[in-house]
């Protein structure tokens, strides 16, 4: 079924500062992901992608250009819309975990449901199947300083898919990992991309990361240098 | 989801408890101040209103000097009450119960090792009647005591426990300033009265042996009057006034020289004061409300800097602006709440323990808690409110950046 895609970048710019100092951080982007894509976007440092990054997740608009996102005009979107989009329909997966201190893991992955208005016994059970899903059964009452970075990546994950959302935005999610550890959260996320068709678009800076991606997308000065799809053989 | 925030905001407050007391001693201070002020007030004003009742209101108080407003100026010369004013009154004044002479000085008392400033009164057996005071054990003077200016006296419960603990007074010596005074009589028990005075420290002597050996002049500074049961004080205030005009001399074109007070005028005159006291009580309990609302701002500022992230993380995750100034803001409530109730607690200790001192009634208004109730949480919400829009008004990206 050939539907219109998730995202689609338009001429889109972004620029930080006025004048001599002003900073093309994206000059002209333009791109469509699917709905299902598994995306994986690399390149040098300051190259742009966690700038593309805010875009798609909602959190920042472009200074010129489109940004659409499931059929709306989400760019021209004032920061309360916008935040009702990332609400319902985005999760966010960082690189620092950013799971709120001395809260536990439940409690963590349960404030997406608060701002939707989920009932307290309902969000509670949700919490703990995200949580189970992540491989996290009996951490559920430890809070993160308890956990190790792999585990807390997975409460993180957790939070992020236990709205449902349609896509996972993901900006150098095993940055902070050792490589065993990263190959289990990127055996994660395939999983949640295979099984439940969740979109996903990560930055990564390793290329062995970056395989298990579909799609991969460089960028070098803002500019999108290379388009790679994987061939679905092997 | 209020409950969440609420729950959210306490576990906050615990998590930075001696900061957040500190922050609150304004708050506690202020409504501690006003508590216990409005209620040692109302008890204040009850027992005024018991005790006038008690005297029975029919008392009357003629003094030399105008009839000057409450709280005005000393006045230059007073013509004194001499003996004739109150001869003049026990003569012709009808429709009374007592009249009665009443000289008053504050003076050193001294038994054994013991010592106590005491009111002296010099007066006759009349005064007891006019204020309905009894004795309790002893007698009262005698004729010719009264009439000879012999030194005996009687004392109140406060100097008989001063001096003999729970022994009889009767027939003891006591140093009245310089002068020796046997003990004739013990005076029932009174306490307190609505004036913070206290009533059983004092000692009654005859007139004249007061204006002897302890005034050193022939003063009178008070006559006290009760009204019998059937006549009004209002009819006895005129006859008062006709008489004394008369034997004054004071003529239609001059002012009263003397001034005659009933005890709810005196309970006015009480209460004017009261007020005066509350309000400037009620000035320093405002400024340190204010004082505790900007300390309640400045933690919340502290607050919403050092959890900027933690407000990246929510708006990322899809919180509105909305939800992050509620959470912020309820914060500053449960905040200043916390002190409000602290502070009530403290204040309606604080009435309690200075009604047990003075013998007044503890008299908690649930009004006025409810008030402070009311008070505290909007203070917590009018200076919570800037830092909390600054929470919500945060970038998330440049929050999610922030260490
Ligand atoms: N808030 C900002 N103000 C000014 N310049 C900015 C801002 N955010 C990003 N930039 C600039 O925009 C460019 C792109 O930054 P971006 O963070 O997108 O890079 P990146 O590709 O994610 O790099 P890295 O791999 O190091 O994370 C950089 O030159 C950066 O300095
Ligand atoms: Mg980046």
């Amino acid at each position: 079924m050939d539907t219109a895609p998730l995202i689609v970048f338009d001429k889109v710019w972004k620029t930080y500062g006025q004048g001599e100092a002003e900073v093309r951080a994206l000059a002209g982007i333009d791109l469509a992901i699917g709905q299902g894509e598994f995306v994986a976007i690399m390149g040098p440092s300051g190259s742009g992608k966690s700038t593309a990054m805010n875009i798609v997740g909602c959190l920042d608009t472009p200074t010129s250009g489109r940004y659409g996102f499931m059929g709306t005009d989400a760019g021209r979107l004032d920061r309360n819309r916008r935040a009702v989009l990332r609400n319902l329909y985005i999760g966010f997966v960082f690189q620092g975990y950013n799971l709120l201190p001395r809260t536990t893991a439940a409690e963590n992955v349960e404030l997406p449901l608060i701002y939707r208005g989920v009932a307290a016994h309902e969000r509670r059970a949700l919490a703990m199947k995200a949580l189970a899903e992540v491989g996290l059964e009996g951490r559920e009452h430890h809070t993160p300083a308890e956990l190790s970075g792999g585990q807390q990546q997975r409460v993180a994950i957790a939070r992020a898919i236990v709205t449902r959302p349609t896509l996972l935005v993901a900006d150098e999610p095993t940055g902070n990992l050792d490589t065993a550890r990263s190959h289990e959260i990127m055996q994660l996320l395939t999983s949640l991309n295979q099984d439940a068709g969740l979109t996903i678009v990560m930055v990564t800076h390793e290329a062995d990361i970056a395989a298990y991606a579909g799609r991969t997308i460089a960028f070098r000065d803002g500019h999108i240098a290379s388009d790679t799809k994987k061939r679905e053989a092997a | 989801m209020i409950w969440e925030t609420v729950r959210l905001a306490l576990r906050s407050v615990r998590r930075n408890a001696l900061r957040s007391f500190l922050t609150l001693l304004g708050i506690v201070i202020g409504v501690a101040a006003v508590i216990a002020m409005l209620t040692i007030g109302s008890g204040t004003t009850e027992k005024v209103k018991a005790d006038i009742s008690q005297l029975g209101s029919n008392l009357l108080i003629v003094r030399a000097g105008r009839p000057a407003a409450p709280g005005s100026g000393p006045q230059q010369t007073i013509r004194q009450f001499g003996d004739k004013e109150v001869a003049a009154l026990t003569a012709h004044l009808e429709g009374v119960r007592a009249v009665s002479p009443a000289s008053q000085k504050q003076v050193r008392v001294v038994f054994g090792t013991e010592s106590l400033t005491s009111s002296i009164t010099g007066t006759d057996n009349a005064y007891l009647d006019a204020r309905d005071w009894k004795v309790a054990s002893g007698r009262s003077f005698s004729e010719s005591e009264v009439r000879g200016g012999v030194n005996v006296c009687l004392i109140g419960e406060t100097v008989r426990q001063q001096f003999f603990g729970s022994g009889d007074p009767d027939g003891a010596a006591i140093r009245i300033g310089r002068v020796s005074c046997k003990v004739i009589g013990l005076l029932e028990p009174k306490g307190y009265s609505g004036f913070g005075q206290d009533q059983d420290n004092v000692v009654l002597m005859p007139l004249q042996a007061f204006q002897r050996r302890i005034a050193g002049n022939r003063d009178i500074d008070n006559i006290y009057v009760a009204a019998d049961d059937a006549t009004p004080t209002q009819v006895v205030q005129t006859r008062i006034e006709d008489i004394m005009r008369d034997v004054r001399r004071v003529t239609a074109d001059r002012e009263d020289d003397f001034a005659v007070r009933d005890m709810t005028q005196i309970a006015d005159a009480m209460a004017s004061a009261t007020a005066t006291m509350t309000g400037m009580l009620g000035a320093v309990a405002g400024v340190s409300l204010l004082v505790g609302g900007i300390g309640i701002m400045n933690i919340m500022l502290v607050s919403v800097t050092e959890r900027t992230r933690e407000i990246g993380i929510r708006l990322a995750i899809g919180a509105h602006e909305k939800h992050i100034l509620i959470q912020f803001l309820v914060e500053a409530t449960v905040l200043s709440l916390l002190g409000g109730l602290i502070g009530i607690a403290i204040g309606l200790a604080l009435a309690g323990a200075a009604s047990l001192a003075l013998s007044i009634p503890f008299a908690p208004s649930l009004a006025v808690v409810l008030l402070a109730v009311g008070f505290s949480a909007l203070i917590g919400m009018v200076f919570g409110f800037f830092p909390a829009l600054r929470g919500a008004r945060l970038d998330p990206i440049e929050a999610l950046r922030h260490e």
